[in-house]
């Protein structure tokens, strides 16, 4: 099983960025996303600039990159920016919304399909395949059981061959979208007149019950889990499902701590107990995603 | 431009047609539509019935199948197509791609519509499901300025439904996986968004408190009016500033638009609440027909009148309305 790094899905200045992606290039991810998939207001780094990055990153490494794209497009103008980075020429490209399977089915260019993918059943999964689908990443709101379901399935329809199967393994989980900026709105702001507060939280602004409970993180326009998702105790079962690949999702902090912890489960399997107030893994066992079944 | 009424049964059916929808939509008694409520849609019987009531009045009848369909339960899907045609729907309400794909080979001549649970928002999105199902319309999803829809009716392919009035959903629809976070259902696989049987009600010395799968909403000072606790709209705690940090208690409401809807195009407006009562379906019907009647026979003179306002806002969440993400300062 191969181990890849997600993309960062807060906004960081560029030179933060950029060292990022320096200590990515030398850490034990095999694979590597990079890419806006939440704002296109965040224009720290620009479509060329991811591509140089993502040329930088390639560069005497044994890393396979990818171009990771929005989620939510609502303008010509934002399907101008996706046209440009599909057809990038050099790298392979996660779709998070149809407009890129459409867009990369023109050009005939095999692509991932992303979390934002709604891909719950083995008929679109075919439709995907069709399109040109090489990888496919299900939606993180779907348990063990359903993933064994589809890929037997699909090993029974002869198509398992034909593509990738990774999961979303670790980190704050991307759950909603909207057209309001909630991060704007924290600051009392109109989304129009954000003055880019987003990059001011380089890991999103907590959203708390009365009570104190972490319930959601808000990162600009995305709504995201108040809990960090940890599948390192699954590792050997996502193995035996044949999952591909583990995504740990980008994170100023940790991902580079875990994507060594979750590699190191290959060979010297451990058991994590989570933390009950900062983990949840409740998705993966079909049970309310912010939950934790040991 | 079709005024598309939301009917949870019979009774409401009937009522949508009587107050003058043209046509109206419903859901099978199963998990294969987004308000899979107890007590509510059609079970095979109640739907040739309501296929029949629509069909003598010359109006049309919408099922929508739009739900995402189960891993290994494809079939129960399928099954809600053949049934949705065997009926004579004038039109599949469809968000799941594998769905579309079925119906679109098995029944090409039955009409298509991409569900806005579909989360369709661009030019690049309707021409996947134009040239892949041959669909005929498209629901946009409520995320969309004015402006936006504008430039999409320009140039789409295909005939365009928005969202009227109703409920606010805020976030793109499909793809809001908020309820199943907290609860373990959402919308996508059980049709459901923070379904009735996790809420609890309490009085507490700090206020009434309302609490979804144990996790506290909203609590309500005396003198405040108590709402569902759908999860986005509750107040929570940004900072240690308690806000209502998503959404407010609020409904969409575009009577005013229907001027800029009807230039551009717009084939159908769509009033939500299937879960509501024949009450309000006839409440919303009869004003929107009036308001779009008015509008036919005086173009140039358009004006809302406070009156529908005042009772629209009366079947209104926090007896409040908004044009949400349709005007950009929402955002």
């Amino acid at each position: 099983m191969k181990f890849s790094l997600g993309p960062s899905l807060f906004f960081w200045p560029k030179s933060q960025v950029e060292s990022y992606y320096q200590q990515a290039k030398s850490s034990s991810a095999d694979i590597i996303y990079l890419g806006e998939t939440v704002c296109s207001k965040r224009r720290e780094l620009r479509a060329k600039d991811w591509i140089q990055l993502a040329h930088e990153v390639a560069k005497d490494s044994n890393k396979q990159v990818v171009i990771s794209t929005m989620t939510l497009l609502e303008s010509p103008a934002e399907i101008q920016v996706l046209k440009k980075l599909c057809d990038n020429g050099d790298f392979l490209v996660e779709a998070n919304d149809l407009s890129a399977v459409q867009i990369m089915h023109d050009l005939k260019m095999p692509f991932v399909a992303g979390p934002a993918i709604n891909c719950y059943n083995l008929s679109t999964l075919k439709v995907l395949l069709k399109q040109g689908m090489m990888r496919w990443l299900m939606p993180v709101e779907l348990s063990g059981d359903w993933l064994k379901s589809i890929l037997q399935e699909a090993e029974e329809a002869g198509v398992r061959n034909q593509f990738e199967c990774e999961v979303f393994s670790w980190g704050y989980l991307p759950l909603a979208y909207s057209a309001r900026c909630f991060t704007a709105r924290s600051e009392d702001r109109p989304k129009d007149d954000c003055q880019y507060c987003c990059i001011n939280y380089p890991e999103g602004r907590r959203m708390n019950s009365r009570e104190g409970e972490k319930v959601f993180v808000l990162n600009g326009i995305q709504t995201m889990s108040g809990y960090q998702y940890n599948l390192i105790n699954e590792v050997t079962a996502l193995q035996e499902l044949g999952v591909d690949i583990a995504r740990i999702s980008a994170d100023n902090e940790q991902a580079f701590i875990q994507l060594d912890k979750f590699k190191q489960q290959l060979t010297q399997p451990a058991h994590y107990p989570l933390d009950g107030v900062n983990e949840c893994n409740g998705f993966w066992h079909k049970i309310a995603g912010m939950s934790i079944a040991q | 431009m079709e005024l598309l009424c939301p009917a949870g049964n019979l009774p409401a059916l009937k009522t949508a047609i009587d107050n003058g929808a043209d046509a109206v939509y419903i859901g099978m008694k199963d998990d294969t539509n987004a308000r899979h409520f107890a007590g509510l849609n059609f079970n095979d019987g109640k739907l040739a019935k309501a296929s029949d009531y629509v069909h003598e009045r010359g109006k049309k009848l919408h099922v929508a199948i739009n739900t995402f369909a189960h891993a290994g339960a494809e079939e129960r899907w399928k099954k809600a197509v053949d049934n949705a045609v065997a009926i004579g729907t004038d039109a599949l309400i469809i968000a799941d791609v594998g769905v579309l794909d079925y119906a679109a080979n098995k029944y090409p001549d039955v009409e298509r519509h991409v569900s806005v649970q579909a989360s369709t928002t661009n030019l690049e999105a309707i021409k996947f499901f134009k040239n892949n199902f041959d669909v005929e319309r498209v629901v946009l999803p409520r995320v969309l300025s004015v402006q936006q829809v504008r430039q999409l009716a320009k140039s789409s392919p295909v005939d365009l439904e928005v969202f009227a009035f109703g409920s606010l959903c805020i976030m793109a629809e499909g793809r809001c996986y908020l309820s199943s976070y907290m609860t373990g259902e959402s919308p996508n696989t059980v049709g459901a968004c923070s379904p009735a049987k996790y809420v609890r009600w309490q009085e507490t010395e700090q206020g009434l408190e309302s609490r979804l799968n144990n996790v506290l909403i909203d609590r309500y000072q005396s003198d405040e009016n108590a709402g569902y606790p759908t999860l986005c709209k509750g107040r929570f705690e940004v900072d240690n500033n308690v806000y209502h940090a998503l959404e407010e208690p609020t409904s969409l409401n575009t009577l005013e638009l229907i001027p800029e809807l009807m230039a551009m195009g717009i084939v159908s407006v769509k009033i939500e609440g299937r879960q509501r009562s024949p009450a309000y379906v006839e409440q919303v019907a009869k004003t929107w027909r009036m308001a779009l009647d008015r509008y036919k026979q005086n173009p140039d003179n358009f004006a809302v009148e406070g009156a529908w306002m005042q009772t629209l806002a009366n079947l209104s969440e926090g007896a409040q309305t908004t044009l949400g993400a349709y005007h950009r300062k929402w955002q």
